[in-house]
């Protein structure tokens, strides 16, 4: 129970972030990838904003090992960066680029962000969907 | 003048509360704060015993900014109205970030402040492939 509003509060906390930065605001996005155009530097502010308060809480976290509510503190990844995972991360980075939405803002603008916004939902929804099984397919390629 | 400086005040603003939620959520749940790991976790039927605590965070997510937009003169989300653009966008943002295993919140936010190889190298890669396909999309193509 706990753990679950826990969880609740942190999603609404990181929705009303985004609202807040202006990071739900495809043009805001856009305009921060486009460096041969009207560059907006804002997303930096949020990046750094976000990232100054959890380099503490790592230190926290890793110092305890544990969750206040008992669950290991997840364990660092190898550094591996095999094809999927590049190649991954290109596609993510075009998608972006074209839509000007990632998971987060998609999702809290998902009650006011009309068909547009239902719609690259749906497609997000459907390529998390079949990504393991490409995956397998990349992995065996 | 569009980007009034009082534009990267709340993007500070809103950078802290976001940072916030995601200590919350590692510090109390043990969890790390990633929008596609949560979502696709929940659409590939992989989240297992986590899916309780997802879910719940999906509603926090889902449900609370909208309950904030009155406080805003106007919000838009300035979204494109082509129907092409937003599927192939939707399922490379959706594929892609499944493949990388992490996409903003959980390489970019969670990744970098742990100085995590993977977090930073994926950041890194998918700020590029951003400003080459903006580049080429928008200056090139001319399509959005």
């Amino acid at each position: 129970m706990l753990r679950n509003l826990s969880a609740l509060f942190a999603g609404a906390l990181f929705g009303a972030g985004l609202l807040v930065s202006g990071m739900i605001d495809t043009a805001k996005v856009q305009g921060w990838l486009d460096i041969f155009g009207a560059w907006d530097p804002t997303l930096a502010f949020v990046l750094g904003g976000a990232v100054l308060p959890m380099i503490f809480v790592w230190r926290v976290a890793e110092k305890r090992g544990l969750s206040i509510l008992g669950t290991p503190i997840p364990e660092r990844m190898p550094a591996r960066f095999d094809p999927a995972f590049l190649f991954g991360s290109v596609m993510f980075g075009a998608g972006w680029a074209l839509a000007g939405f990632c998971p987060g803002p998609a999702l809290a603008s998902f009650a006011y962000g009309g068909w547009e916004g239902a719609l690259f939902l749906l497609a997000m929804v459907a390529g998390m969907v079949v990504a393991p099984a490409l995956s397998q397919r990349l992995a065996k390629a | 003048m569009d980007h009034l400086p009082m534009d990267w005040v709340w993007g500070l603003a809103g950078g802290l509360m976001i940072g916030a939620a995601a200590g919350i959520f590692l510090l109390v749940n043990g969890r790390i704060m990633g929008a596609s790991g949560i979502l696709g976790g929940l659409a590939d039927g992989t989240a297992g015993p986590t899916g309780r605590e997802k879910l719940a965070f999906l509603l926090g997510l889902v449900a609370v900014p909208p309950l904030l937009v009155p406080l805003y003169a106007s919000v838009s989300t300035h979204v494109t109205a082509n129907p092409v653009v937003l599927i192939v966008a939707g399922l490379l943002v959706g594929i892609g970030t499944r493949l990388a295993n992490g996409c903003t919140s959980g390489h970019g936010v969670c990744g970098i402040s742990r100085f995590a190889p993977r977090g930073i190298v994926s950041t890194l890669v998918y700020l590029a492939a951003g400003a080459v396909t903006m580049a080429l999309a928008r200056h090139v193509l001319g399509v959005i």
